[in-house]
C-alpha cells in the first residue's frame, strides 16, 4: 500500500472546490425538502381524498424509487420537454423532491403529536382555520420536527455524491476527475470518504445540541 | 401431593434447621445521596422463614436484589450457604447464585415461551436436565400451584394471579435453597390474591425451602413466618417472632407502622 | 422497445435481485453482530462496535462504493469481482443502519426481563439468545423493511461503476433508443413494485413473529385503536382513554408483555 502526501497537497484545491458544491446543493436541497414536504403534509390533511389520494401516491411512489434514477429521470427526459436547467439545478430539485416524501411524514408526526386540547382551545376561542394552523398547531408541531428534520439533512449529504452521475462536480465527482487524470484513487477517495465522516459526525453533534436546547 | 423441593437428592442435603444459609456484614448501599441500607448486619438460618416488613423505601426490597445480585452493595460482605457471593468472582457468583430463586413483583414471565417453556427452560439450559426430566418437574409443580392445565398458554393469556403462580413454579424448578419473594402480590386485583397466598403457604408447610419475603400481607406473613423484622430507614428497627412483633412491639416505630397499615 | 432491448433490462433486473439479496444478508449479519456487541458489558466491545457504526453510518454508500472498488484492490492486493465488491460496500453501510436498529430495539425489551433471566441464572448470552432476541426482533421488523426498501434504492448505485443492474441497464436503453422518458417510467415503475413487494413480505412475516411472542391480535387492534385515536385529533379525546384500557387488559395489565411499547 503506498500513501502519496504529494496527491494529497495536489488534490485538496479541487476537494474545496467539491466541498462547496456539496454544501450548495445540501442547503438548497434541504430547503426544498423542507417546503415542499409542509405541502405535502398539509395537502394530505385536505377534507377531500381527490386530494389525499393522488398526493399520497406520488409521494409514496416517489419514496420507494432510487433517487439515482430520478436523477437520471430528470436530467434526460426535462430537456426532451423543452425545460432545460443546469446539472446542480436539476440535482438540486431532484434531492429536495426525493426527501420531500420524507419530511412530510416527520411534519405529519409532528402535527399529530399536538394535543389534542389544542385543537379544542382553539376552537373555543372561535379561532379561523387558517389562523389555528398558523399560530397555535404549526409552531407547537414545529418544535417537535427539527430534530428528525436535522436526521434527513444528514441523511441528503450522505446522497449528495450521486449527483455527479449527472456531471455535477461535488466532492465525490472532482476526486473521481482528478483519479481519472492521473491515474492516483487512493488518496482522493480517501480524502473525500473522511471529509464524508467528519462533515456527518460534526453536523450529528450540532444537531444533538441544539435538540437539547429544543426540549429545555 | 407434596413436592419436596429442598430435600432434592440432586443437591447437598440442607438441615432442616439451625446452620446458617445467608449472611450479610455490614452492607452499605446507596443510590446517589441516598443511604438505602447502612451497615446492615443480618443473617437467616436455613429451613427458616424470614419476613421483611417496613414502610416502602426502607431498603427491603435491595435486600432482596443484592442477594439475587441484580444490584451490588458499596460495602460489606455476602455470603450464601457459607461461599461468597460478594465480593466474589463472576464465576462463583454465577455457581452460588443458581441456590437463589426469586420472584418478583411484576412476575417477569418471558411472553416469548409458553407456561411450560416459562417453567423448563432454566432447568434444561442453566442445570442440563434433559427436556423430558424438566418437562416432568415443571408439570408437578404446575400441578402443585394449580395451573396444570394451562401449560401450552402464552403468559399474556393468563391473569395476574395465573402469570404470578407460574412464577413461583418457575422459581421452584430450579429446586433453590433459598426462595426469594419480592411483594408477589403487591400488582394482583385483589380477588386474586389469596390464591397465591394459598400456594405460598402451602410450599412453607409442606417443604423446608429457606423463605425471604417482603411483603404488606401481614397477615399471610404472621402466618408462615418464623421471624419476623421491622426495617426502617436502611436499618432494622426491630425483630422477633411473629407473635411478639405483631402483639407486642416494643418498638415506637413498629408500633406506629403496624397501626399504619392493620 | 425490441426484444433485445428488453432481455437486457430483464438481465439488469436480476442482477438487481441478486445484489439485493446477497447485500440484505451480510448487512443482516453485520447489524446483529455489531448491534448486540453495543449493548455487551466489555466497553472495548462496545467501543469497536459503536466505532463500526459510526464511520460507516458517517459516510456515504456511494463513496463507499468508489473505495470498495478503486481503494482495495491495489491497498491490499485482491481485486473483487463487482457482485461481491457491491455487496461489502451495501452490506457493510446499511449493516450500519441495521445494527443501530437492533441496538434500539433490544434496549426497548422490558429490563425485568434481565432481572427474570439472571434470577435463573441464566448466563449473558443465554439470556441475550433465549429472552431478548425473541422479544426484540419481531419489533423490529418495522423498521427493517424499511431499511430494506432503502437497500433496493441503494444497489442503484452500482450502476455507476458499471456493473449491469437495472438502472445501468436503463441506461443502455437510453443510448440505444435516444428516447428517455420511457424507459425511466419503466425502471422507476420497476423499482416501486419491487419495493411493494419487500413491504408485503416483511408485513407478513412480523405478523408470523408477532404472533410467535404471544402477541395476539387483539392487543394489536387494541394498540392501533390507541394509536389512531391518539393522532386523528379533536373527537378521540375519549376513544383514547377507553381504547387504551382494552389494550392494557388484553395484555394481562402487565409491563411484561407490553413493555417498551407503552
Amino acid at each position: 500500500m503506498t500513501w502519496d502526501w504529494g496527491a494529497v497537497r495536489a488534490f485538496m484545491p479541487h476537494f474545496w472546490d467539491g466541498l462547496l458544491v456539496t454544501l450548495q446543493a445540501l442547503a438548497l436541497g434541504s430547503v426544498i425538502s423542507f417546503a415542499l414536504g409542509l405541502v405535502w403534509a398539509l395537502l394530505m390533511r385536505a377534507p377531500t381524498r381527490w386530494v389525499r389520494w393522488p398526493v399520497g401516491a406520488v409521494t409514496e411512489f416517489v419514496r420507494n424509487t432510487p433517487l439515482l434514477v430520478q436523477l437520471f429521470f430528470l436530467f434526460y427526459v426535462l430537456p426532451e420537454w423543452g425545460l432545460t436547467f443546469s446539472a446542480l439545478t436539476t440535482g438540486v430539485f431532484a434531492i429536495g423532491l426525493h426527501y420531500s416524501t420524507y419530511t412530510m411524514q416527520v411534519y405529519r408526526a409532528g402535527i399529530e403529536a399536538v394535543p389534542a386540547g389544542q385543537w379544542e382551545a382553539a376552537t373555543a376561542l372561535n379561532l379561523p382555520r387558517r389562523r389555528t394552523w398558523t399560530a397555535v398547531i404549526l409552531p407547537q408541531a414545529i418544535r417537535r420536527v427539527v430534530p428528525a428534520l436535522g436526521n434527513y439533512v444528514i441523511s441528503m449529504l450522505k446522497d449528495t455524491p450521486m449527483l455527479m452521475a449527472i456531471t455535477v462536480l461535488e466532492m465525490l465527482g472532482q476526486a473521481r476527475l482528478y483519479s481519472q487524470q492521473h491515474f492516483q484513487f487512493t488518496e482522493p477517495l480517501t480524502v473525500i470518504g473522511v471529509a464524508f465522516i467528519l462533515v456527518s459526525s460534526l453536523a450529528s453533534f450540532l444537531l444533538r445540541a441544539l435538540e437539547r436546547r429544543l426540549v429545555r | 401431593m407434596s413436592v419436596d423441593t429442598a430435600k432434592n437428592p440432586d443437591h447437598a442435603p440442607v438441615p432442616a434447621a439451625g446452620p446458617e444459609l445467608v449472611r450479610l456484614e455490614n452492607v452499605t448501599k446507596r443510590f446517589g445521596d441516598h443511604t438505602v441500607l447502612d451497615g446492615l448486619d443480618f443473617r437467616v438460618d436455613a429451613g427458616k422463614h424470614v419476613t421483611l416488613i417496613g414502610p416502602s423505601g426502607s431498603g427491603k426490597t435491595t435486600i432482596l436484589r443484592l442477594l439475587m445480585t441484580l444490584t451490588t452493595p458499596d460495602e460489606g460482605a455476602i455470603t450464601v450457604a457459607g461461599e461468597r457471593l460478594f465480593p466474589a468472582p463472576a464465576k462463583q457468583v454465577r455457581e452460588i447464585r443458581k441456590k437463589i430463586g426469586m420472584v418478583f413483583q411484576h412476575f417477569n414471565l418471558f411472553p416469548n415461551m409458553t407456561v411450560l417453556r416459562n417453567v423448563t427452560e432454566a432447568p434444561v439450559t442453566v442445570l442440563g436436565l434433559s427436556r423430558d426430566e424438566a418437562a416432568e418437574r415443571a408439570r408437578e409443580l404446575l400441578e402443585l400451584v394449580g395451573l396444570a392445565d394451562k401449560c401450552d398458554a402464552r403468559p399474556g393469556q393468563l391473569s395476574g394471579g395465573q402469570q404470578q403462580r407460574v412464577a413461583i413454579a418457575r422459581a421452584l424448578a430450579m429446586r433453590p435453597q433459598v426462595l426469594l419473594l419480592d411483594e408477589v402480590t403487591s400488582a394482583l386485583d385483589p380477588e386474586l390474591v389469596a390464591g397465591v397466598l394459598d400456594v405460598l403457604r402451602d410450599i412453607a408447610r409442606s417443604t423446608d425451602i429457606t423463605m425471604l419475603c417482603v411483603t404488606h400481607e401481614m397477615g399471610f406473613a404472621r402466618d408462615i413466618s418464623d421471624q419476623v423484622l421491622m426495617f426502617d430507614a436502611g436499618r432494622v428497627v426491630e425483630s422477633g417472632p411473629p407473635e411478639k412483633i405483631f402483639g407486642d412491639p416494643e418498638q415506637e416505630r413498629t408500633r406506629e407502622f403496624l397501626s399504619a397499615v392493620l | 422497445m425490441t426484444a433485445g432491448l428488453w432481455e437486457l433490462v430483464l438481465r439488469g433486473l436480476w442482477t438487481t435481485l441478486q445484489l439485493l439479496f446477497f447485500s440484505a444478508l451480510l448487512a443482516t449479519a453485520v447489524s446483529f453482530a455489531a448491534g448486540v456487541a453495543r449493548t455487551h458489558r466489555l466497553w472495548i466491545v462496545r467501543f469497536l462496535a459503536g466505532f463500526y457504526t459510526e464511520v460507516f453510518r458517517g459516510t456515504s454508500a456511494l463513496v463507499m462504493i468508489f473505495w470498495v472498488f478503486f481503494v482495495l484492490p491495489p491497498a491490499f492486493g485482491w481485486q473483487l469481482v463487482p457482485m461481491w465488491a457491491g455487496t461489502l460496500a451495501l452490506g457493510l453501510t446499511y449493516g450500519a443502519y441495521g445494527s443501530e436498529i437492533v441496538r434500539g430495539a433490544l434496549n426497548a425489551v422490558d429490563p425485568a426481563q434481565r432481572e427474570g433471566g439472571i434470577a435463573l441464572s441464566f448466563t449473558p448470552w443465554q439470556r441475550m439468545r433465549l429472552i431478548l432476541l425473541p422479544q426484540a426482533v419481531p419489533e423490529m421488523i418495522p423498521s427493517f423493511c424499511n431499511l430494506l426498501v432503502e437497500l433496493l434504492k441503494g444497489t442503484s448505485l452500482v450502476s455507476v461503476m458499471g456493473m449491469g443492474d437495472l438502472a445501468f441497464s436503463g441506461n443502455l436503453v437510453r443510448l440505444a433508443l435516444q428516447e428517455s422518458a420511457e424507459i425511466y417510467t419503466y425502471l422507476l415503475i420497476g423499482y416501486f413494485l419491487i419495493a411493494f413487494a419487500l413491504t408485503r413480505l416483511m408485513r407478513g412475516l412480523e405478523k408470523r413473529l408477532k404472533r410467535g411472542i404471544g402477541k395476539d391480535p387483539l392487543d394489536e387492534a387494541g394498540a392501533r385503536a390507541v394509536k389512531r385515536a391518539a393522532t386523528s385529533g379533536v373527537a378521540a379525546r375519549t376513544a383514547t382513554t377507553t381504547g387504551a384500557r382494552t389494550a392494557r387488559t388484553a395484555a394481562g395489565g402487565v409491563e411484561t408483555v407490553e413493555g417498551g411499547a407503552l
